[in-house]
């Protein structure tokens, strides 16, 4: 059976978790005060995620040659840096608005890259 | 002279300004005016495009932007007005601003009360004085942070951090993405000096060594830097100098602390607190000049903007109170005094006079510790209490007292080790 330490990143708290597993089924999970913290270790042991965040080239922008971005939901962790050569080859025209889909389903994940800030 | 007249004035439009001037406006003070000497709203978190605020606050993860955003729209709608790129020259005692922008020149800012958020800056190099020549491709995090994330300008592709400060670890994790390669966050402390999440999802998730107890003794290179020199250090925090090793980078980011700008608050003859190098401020972020409040990191230096918003609407509410002449009057001072294991408390005083209220007391460990218990006591009797897993100075703390139960001169609050 495998044993992971998890350090929680929901909250600041930072709890340190110990889930007890086989693949995608688990034995045991100890350690968490929350539910969102038992259900961020559940998955950090079976398939761990992450928010994307990055910034996209936006041209004719008065607020400069770049708009913040990210994912509105978790990525797959291994797909980071496939997601991050999508962002890159965005060119896009002001105005940009918060909360605009820039990319739709990246990478057949279903989620989107949106954007976070406003380029005007 | 061109002039102004306000109700409340608030200097600085980031996030402690925006609280501010929001609650300020809630609290009834009619004309609330945000001077800003950038070209636009939000200040720092503008440039804090990675996810983690609003945690508390909305229950969610939100970015900078997104998180600036809310206030912003929330300001502006309820009729807060602002003044951007405009600089703040001088505060005086009873509230007058004096600032200047290209449009009207010089001008003068006839307030009721003003609230200080001016926020903080970076300690630099000089300011830790790392030997060695001063070749281009030192940053310190934020600068750098501005370049790539505002400005388009990849700051290097083989980086050092010196210091675990958040912004270094976040701008570890985002130089990575960003094709960079992060040879190692360096720390002088046998601790983190930044949150704990950031080391798991900034550092362990890309494989990014974390050299505790270590230091960079020296900067190599005279165009560029070409590598610099990391040292382990000994309990005396003195680098050993025969464990030196050189690491190979273009880019050297420093993360190395923040201190509170404030050339203002000094000027102003503001009582200052040695120790947070912020004003010293009661709980209703009330300074030493009766019409002078201060909130966020230009009091102490926050690791959580969901703190900032909290302490900051407090602010503006206050100063919109005092502007009102609705304040009550202070009838007793009780001095707040860190006792074991406690670095500073923030508010440094409490004033009694209205009716008895919660008052939330923040502060920092000096030292790390496991199971703890926490203690405020006044005139030897114990007026509050509870537990904490763990301690670390990157991690702010609070207990909460009662007014009504502080009938000595000073309350003090102490860390101890539990059992």
């Amino acid at each position: 059976m495998e044993e992971k330490l998890i350090t929680c990143t929901v909250c600041p708290m930072g709890c340190r978790i110990t889930v007890k597993g086989e693949g995608e089924k688990i034995v045991s999970v100890e350690g968490y005060t929350c539910p969102r913290g038992e259900q961020y270790a559940r998955n950090e042991f079976v398939h761990p995620v992450r928010i994307l965040t990055s910034t996209a080239l936006v041209e004719g922008s008065a607020s400069g040659p770049l708009v913040a971005v990210r994912s509105d939901k978790p990525l797959p962790k291994e797909l980071l840096f496939d997601c991050m050569k999508e962002i890159h080859a965005l060119h896009l025209t002001a105005p940009v608005h918060r909360k605009d889909v820039l990319i739709e389903n990246i990478l057949n994940t279903g989620v989107n890259i949106v954007a976070t800030g406003e380029a005007l | 002279m061109y002039q102004i007249k306000c109700d409340v004035a608030v200097i600085g439009g980031g996030p402690a300004g925006l609280a501010a001037a929001d609650a300020a406006k809630q609290e009834g003070a009619e004309k609330v005016l945000i001077i800003e000497r950038d070209t636009a709203l939000g200040g720092i978190l503008q440039q804090c495009v990675h996810p983690g605020f609003g945690l508390t606050r909305f229950k969610e993860e939100l970015t900078g932007p997104e998180y600036a955003g809310r206030f912003m729209e929330k300001a502006l709608a309820d009729g807060v007005e602002t003044l951007l790129d405009t600089m703040v020259l001088e505060i005086m005692p009873d509230a007058t601003v004096i600032c200047t922008n290209a449009a009207h020149g010089i001008t003068e800012v006839k307030a009721k009360s003003v609230v200080l958020a001016m926020g903080c800056r970076e300690r630099t190099r000089g300011a830790i004085q790392i030997p060695g020549t001063r070749p281009a491709g030192v940053y310190t995090a934020g600068t750098a942070q501005r370049l790539v994330n505002r400005q388009n300008e990849m700051v290097g592709k083989k980086v050092v951090i010196l210091g675990s400060g958040d912004i270094g670890m976040i701008m570890a994790r985002r130089m990575t993405l960003e094709g960079a390669k992060v040879m190692a966050v360096v720390e002088m402390n046998d601790y983190l000096a930044g949150l704990t999440r950031n080391r798991v999802q900034c550092l362990e998730d890309f494989g990014i060594p974390l050299l505790l107890s270590h230091t960079v003794t020296r900067i190599v290179g005279n165009r560029r830097v070409e590598g610099v020199y990391v040292a382990q250090v000994g309990p005396d925090k003195k680098p050993i100098l025969e464990t030196e090793e050189f690491f190979e980078c273009d880019t050297l980011l420093l993360s190395v602390g923040l201190i509170p700008e404030n050339e203002l608050t000094r000027q102003a003859q503001v009582e200052m607190d040695p120790v947070t190098n912020g004003p010293k401020v009661n709980q209703y972020m009330q300074t030493s000049l009766p019409a002078v409040f201060a909130c966020g990191n230009v009091v102490h230096v926050n690791d959580l903007v969901d703190n900032v918003s909290g302490e900051s609407e407090t602010a503006g509410r206050a100063a919109a109170r005092y502007a009102l002449g609705k304040l009550p009057k202070t009838t007793r001072v009780v001095e707040c005094v860190p006792g074991n294991n406690v670095r500073y408390l923030c508010p440094q005083r409490i004033a009694l006079g209205g009716d008895a209220e919660d008052v939330t007391l923040y502060f920092r460990v000096l030292n790390p510790d496991g199971a703890v218990t926490m203690d405020a006591s006044c005139a030897n009797a114990q007026v509050a209490h509870r537990t904490a897993a763990r301690v670390s100075p990157g991690e702010m703390e609070h207990i909460q007292v009662n007014t009504g139960k502080l009938l000595g001169d000073a309350v003090t609050v102490s860390v101890e080790k539990r059992g």
